[in-house]
């Protein structure tokens, strides 16, 4: 078939719509709609600004976290020191614990980059950070010589030590053997208190730092950061994706990613996340390709909404 | 009217939130989309002025 | 309203004098270019009689928009992420780039529910559609990469709670939200020019496409009539 007569078979289907406008017309000034409307919005922004301005509710430091709920800070350091946190325990990309990523099926996209970011969370959040004090704990040599069986005895004990004392404070903890834990965290939550451990795990002995991986990890782990984010209603079970701080709004375009998180089976399957992405990104092809998917295509035929639109139209044929 | 600006406008206001089950809403979040569904209505009703005429 | 007929337009590709005199590729291109979307179709005075309505001005609505988002993030970006915590000219130059952002996404919004309803798509102007979709998608990444750099409590609790989808999804290795160098690299850099293209190639095609006419127009219709008169009794020409 030769090109004009594709042409004219494609004309034939689509009618009016294919070809150039050869009926009447109205003056249309495109630049001056430009300035309208330049002019318009203009006035909006600026004066939507000025009346409600924007939120800007201060960020959280690990030191505002040590002073303010310092019995979290040693039982989410406890829980660093013995692999137990939820980023201890995350998969790809931070470490390879073992049936921790969510798939779907035999499809396993977490595991897919690989171990791209990794954080050894004692390590990296306890042990390194200490030793770069200029007066380390004694203690820290009797950890790095325990063996794994030990740190992880040490570590589970205090951790049930810390949930039964009063407050759950360090300081009401019965006596046990806790090996150098409790020196540790503690010597941790001074360096954190005196503002240090912001530095320390960000910089990591470098002087410039655009990473916080670290910090918004070790952070999350505990439930301080939880819950003021919960006061705010920002966390995912609260449609919290959509929420700005305060009253103003938010990302209100992300209502139907956020709705998902809100129903079963969502709301409580494991692979939560990779289900909803998933689902909105079919849902995404769709909406784009709509011109080619029958049915979605015709809705606009079967619900006469362009009568209204084209009222004067549709009233002079 | 004013009161209703002056809690909005305080950032140190906390939210304000309405619920309905599963379903939850922060009224920034509901004021703008009711904006939206306004706008798309008026839009289909309003008259459109009739363009200048030309000489 | 104002009616008048459309003048004679040769409609009839490969017939224009262009193909026979452009030898070069350069000057196919031009040729091409120059057939697809004459000077008077990127930069009309006049549109069909039946693009009157309100649900029209939705789109330049987001357009201006956008205009008033770059210019404010054009400041913030000059003054580096941090300055509207301790500027109020930051703060105020900070809230025009938030609501700026809330009406791109509003008029965005109901300009796609208005050319939902028209079955905008129509004639060829599928792509079109597509490069709609793709600003609104693109612009809701830019959006979210934007709550990222406000370095305050609510881009901590986004960059730590954003990052379960991302990791799930496979990327977060690479478009790590709690990695502020890369997040302000893509806000800055990549997705506005993302946006900024695909917008642009948006609105070329809608001027090189024209306005769809009326679901059901027929030939018959009175504004495809020569002398064709509106409702008010003016004369068409």
């Amino acid at each position: 078939m030769s090109t004009t007569n594709l042409r004219a078979s494609r004309a034939d289907k689509d009618g009016l719509a294919r070809r150039p406008w050869r009926g009447t017309v109205r003056e249309y000034d495109l630049f001056k709609e430009l300035t309208v409307a330049l002019v318009v919005m203009g006035i909006i922004t600026l004066g939507l600004s000025a009346v409600f301005g924007s939120p800007d509710e201060p960020s959280v430091t690990l030191k505002s976290w040590a002073i303010a709920a310092p019995a979290d800070f040693v039982a989410t350091a406890t829980a660093e020191l013995g692999g137990t946190s939820e980023t201890a325990g995350y998969g790809p990309p931070y470490n390879k614990t073992a049936d921790a990523t969510q798939t779907l099926g035999p499809l396993d996209l977490q595991s897919f980059s690989g171990v791209q970011l990794p954080i050894d969370t004692a390590n990296d959040l306890v042990i390194d950070p200490l030793t770069t004090l200029n007066s380390p704990p004694p203690e820290l040599a009797d950890w790095v010589t325990a063996s794994d069986a030990q740190r992880t005895t040490w570590t589970t004990a205090y951790s049930d030590a810390l949930t039964k004392a009063t407050d759950n404070d360090p300081a009401n903890v019965a006596a046990g053997d806790y090996g150098p834990v409790p020196v540790l965290t503690d010597s941790l939550l001074t360096t954190a208190k005196q503002g240090a451990l912001d530095g320390v795990l960000t910089a990591k002995d470098k002087f410039y730092n655009f990473d916080y991986t670290r910090g918004t990890l070790f952070l999350g782990d505990g439930a301080y950061f939880g819950d003021l984010a919960t006061a705010q209603h920002l966390t995912g079970d609260q449609w919290g994706m959509m929420n700005e701080t305060g009253n103003t709004p938010g990302q209100s375009w992300l209502w139907l990613f956020s709705f998902w998180y809100q129903v079963e089976p969502f709301a409580s399957a494991p692979n939560a996340d990779l289900l909803v992405v998933l689902m909105m990104l079919v849902l995404s092809v769709l909406l784009t390709l709509v011109p080619f998917i029958p049915g979605l295509r015709d809705i606009p035929r079967w619900i006469p909404v362009h009568r209204l639109i084209w009222r004067d139209y549709y009233r002079r044929r | 009217m004013h009161d209703f600006v002056s809690i909005l406008a305080s950032l140190d206001s906390p939210g304000i939130y309405l619920g309905w089950g599963a379903f939850q809403i922060q009224l920034g979040n509901l004021i703008v989309i009711l904006v939206m569904i306004l706008l798309f209505v008026l839009a289909l009703f309003l008259p459109f002025p009739s363009g200048r005429k030309r000489k | 309203m104002s009616l008048r007929e459309h003048p004679g337009t040769n409609t009839d590709p490969g017939a224009t004098p262009e193909d026979a005199d452009y030898h070069t590729w350069t000057g196919k291109a031009r040729g091409w270019l120059l057939r697809r979307l004459p000077a008077d179709k990127l930069l009309p005075e006049d549109q069909p009689s039946y693009v009157a309505s309100w649900i029209y001005v939705f789109g330049m609505g987001a357009i201006v928009s956008l205009v008033f988002i770059l210019a404010s993030g054009v400041i913030l970006g000059l003054n580096g992420p941090a300055w509207y915590h301790v500027s109020d000219l930051g703060h105020f130059v900070n809230s025009v780039h938030l609501w700026s952002v809330e009406l791109f996404f509003m008029t965005m919004v109901v300009h796609l529910w208005g050319k939902y309803w028209m079955a905008a798509w129509r004639g060829g102007r599928a792509l079109t559609w597509i490069t709609g979709m793709g600003a609104f998608l693109v612009s809701i990444v830019t959006a979210f990469t934007g709550y990222l750099l406000q370095t305050n409590f609510d881009s901590q609790w986004i960059a730590f709670e954003g990052k379960d989808a991302l990791n799930a999804a496979g990327i977060g290795a690479w478009f790590n939200v709690a990695n502020l160098g890369q997040i302000f690299m893509f806000h800055i850099i990549l997705l506005p020019l993302a946006v900024g293209a695909v917008v642009a190639l948006h609105v070329v095609l809608v001027r090189m496409h024209g306005v769809v006419p009326p679901l059901e127009a027929a030939e018959t219709d009175a504004q495809l009539q020569r002398g064709a008169q509106g409702d008010t009794g003016e004369a068409g020409r």
